[in-house]
């Protein structure tokens, strides 16, 4: 009886197997069927932006540009026209940053404090506030157009820097307190209380114990605030004027105010500036995407 | 002496939930107090407590001589080591050590002095460069001693230290901290729901439960007297033998008649407790309880009883039988001839035993 089933065993193992090899074969061809199409599009903006307006005239949209020019490059970043000005993105580009950079570091170090406060100084109604800060993250950004251009207004902020830099902190302090709280909560809080012994106060704790073990939820917080204000178009195009506009206000007058022929060289080149800060952060940072920098810090 | 810890009615509640209910404690210094009890009897709260980490309700607590009610941690001139360790995971062990110094300002030179001091103590000099992640639980454990001992506080406090640790090196630590007591000569108190680490480290053993004192004393007053079953049952392993019996008097001893399996009541007479209401639970310690022959003494007596179950266990063999309705344990030699199912002939040293009132479940003599 064994004899038989040992056999017959080896070959019904054998075809599993060879099924199994099929299978992953299927999975990665569909997976690169994905990929694909998910490239497509940068792959024609890119494609798009290296050649001559009379290149994209007569070829075809997918195929590779015959000769490769920067020119639609050039004339993005410093020529073409939002309007009645014809700087380019340069000015705005820099506006941008000099927006997001201050917003995203404030917002994520007051992110850190309350969730600090929230997760290991409990106080009364802490849950409340917390519950409070996380409805304020479901508050659709429109509802709040009208009553924070008033008080824009009423500090004097309006259509300046400094104001939008204001109003995404705001917004933004819902997520980074959220993100900074699940991560402290799950520190023991015997460690405060070490510290307390120590003789260290609360900034001193904040500081020495809590910011240095937080890299991993920085760096997920950076990201997300980085994306969030670099790519925001409602705020921008809401509280600026004309000199404070971001990035992206001005990469849709490109798109939309230019008069006679359609330049769609310089449009893919000045879309693809305006997204390269964004990746540039993910490259960047996701490396130091670590988990567990607390692993074995606590408990034996 | 001027107590080092002294605690007046001290209370704690959370809103109306009271966790602790008028503690009143107060050691000497070089005293090893032990705080201990089953979970959620308030031993750990007490000792957060008595760091200023929690609040008190009400009363008050001195160090030192000085009132300490309303003073912050750092300024209890304490030092305390926690279940967890608490170790702070992006630190270095040296920076752990010194992080407290630091705080303080004191200088590098003496932080230095110190640092070595400790690490030569503790011998854990080789590892001063790593982080807590890359310790042992055993070495984390010194550690974080090492960060309480750089203080030279005037009381230390530990929190359950040991709980973390397997078997071997929770007694191998255990000897440690009652070595370290010993050379220090410091005050402590230490926090355990382990009544063997409470036996074996303490000079002074509080024993709690639902947040009020059962019994202070030393380890033989709390082992040999305890004051209520309580203590009783919670203290020792196996834990003492608890027998529902009826006293009489009897001329100028007492009758104690036992409930027995078979054969009638066991009939006990004991001379030196001659005032027992009728109803008394008689505590008796498993190794009170030995084979006829095997024990002698002026109170000790002899009965018969039917073994149920015999539990070799190396150096002794436990051997449970049924006495008033319960289970009884008795630590026998490891050579005893007991065989389940067969009686034997105990003997009791009544010299030992513990009554209690079934009632109210306190001690009566």
């Amino acid at each position: 009886m064994t004899d038989y089933a040992a056999p017959s065993a080896y070959a019904s193992r054998q075809r599993s197997r060879t099924g199994q090899i099929a299978l992953r074969w299927l999975l990665y061809a569909l997976l690169c069927l994905f990929a694909l199409y998910y490239l497509m599009p940068l792959f024609v903006m890119v494609t798009t932006s290296l050649k001559s307006l009379e290149e994209i005239r007569t070829g075809s949209l997918v195929s590779l540009p015959r000769k490769v020019t920067f020119d639609a490059w050039a004339t993005a970043w410093s020529g073409a026209c939002t309007g009645i000005q014809c700087e380019g993105l340069r000015p705005y580009f820099l506006n941008s940053m000099m927006l997001a950079i201050p917003a995203v570091a404030l917002s994520t170090l007051f992110g850190a404090l309350n969730g600090y406060v929230i997760a290991q100084w409990r106080f009364k109604g802490a849950n409340l506030i917390f519950s409070l800060m996380l409805f304020g993250c479901f508050i659709p950004f429109q509802v709040v157009l009208l009553p924070m251009a008033r008080v824009l207004g009423m500090m004097g902020l309006a259509g300046t820097i400094p104001g939008l830099i204001f109003v995404h902190v705001i917004y933004g302090l819902g997520f980074t307190t959220l993100f900074f709280r699940n991560y402290y909560v799950s520190i023991p809080n015997e460690l405060v209380k070490a510290a307390k012994v120590d003789g260290a106060g609360f900034f001193r704790i904040f500081w020495s114990i809590f910011l240095p073990l937080s890299l991993p939820i920085i760096v997920v917080t950076v990201i997300w605030q980085f994306t969030q204000i670099w790519n925001d178009f409602l705020f921008g195009v809401s509280f600026s004027q004309a000199g404070t506009q971001p990035v992206t206000v001005a990469l849709n007058n490109i798109v939309n105010s230019t008069t006679g022929v359609k330049e769609y060289n310089v449009d893919m080149a000045a879309a693809i500036i305006a997204a390269l800060p964004t990746l540039l952060v993910y490259i960047v940072a996701g490396k130091y995407f670590i988990r567990g920098l607390t692993a074995g810090s606590v408990k034996g | 002496m001027t107590p080092i810890l002294d605690i007046k009615n001290l209370c704690k509640s959370y809103g109306p939930v009271e966790i602790l209910k008028d503690i009143n404690v107060s050691i000497v210094p070089g005293d090893f107090l032990v705080l201990v009890g089953p979970s959620g009897c308030g031993k750990s709260t007490l000792l957060n407590c008595i760091a200023g980490l929690e609040p008190i309700s009400g009363g008050d607590l001195f160090i030192g001589g000085r009132n300490m009610t309303n003073v912050s941690p750092k300024d209890r001139d304490i030092a305390m080591v926690f279940q967890s360790y608490a170790l702070y995971p992006t630190m270095s062990v040296a920076k752990n050590i010194t992080f407290g110094m630091k705080v303080r300002g004191v200088d590098q030179a003496t932080q230095k002095a110190k640092l070595a001091e400790v690490s030569k103590q503790l011998q854990i000099e080789p590892l001063l460069n790593r982080r807590p992640g890359q310790l042992s639980g055993g070495q984390r454990q010194r550690v974080a001693m090492g960060r309480a001992l750089v203080r030279d506080p005037k009381l230390f406090l530990f929190d359950e230290p040991l709980s973390n640790l397997d078997a071997k090196l929770r007694v191998e630590m255990r000897t440690e901290i009652k070595r370290l007591h010993h050379d220090l000569g410091a005050s402590m108190v230490y926090v355990t729901h382990d009544q063997i680490e409470a036996m074996t480290l303490a000079s002074k053993i509080v024993v709690m439960k639902g947040g009020v004192i059962q019994q202070i004393g030393t380890p033989a007053e709390i082992y040999n007297r305890p004051q209520n079953l309580f203590v009783a049952d919670f203290m020792g392993s196996p834990a003492m033998n608890l027998i529902p019996a009826k006293a009489q008097k009897n001329g100028n001893g007492t009758k104690i008649k036992i409930d027995r399996e078979a054969g009638g009541p066991l009939v006990l007479t004991d001379t030196n407790n001659p005032d027992l209401p009728e109803d008394v639970i008689l505590g008796l310690r498993p190794e009170d309880i030995a084979e006829a022959g095997y024990r002698t003494g002026e109170h000790v007596q002899t009965a018969n009883c039917l073994v149920d179950i015999v539990e070799p266990a190396g150096a002794d063999t436990f051997v449970v039988s049924q006495l008033g309705g319960k289970e009884v344990t008795a630590r026998l030699h490891a050579e005893t001839k007991a065989t389940p199912g067969q009686p034997l002939e105990f003997a009791f040293d009544l010299g030992k035993v513990s009554y209690f009132e079934p009632e109210s479940g306190q001690r009566v003599s």
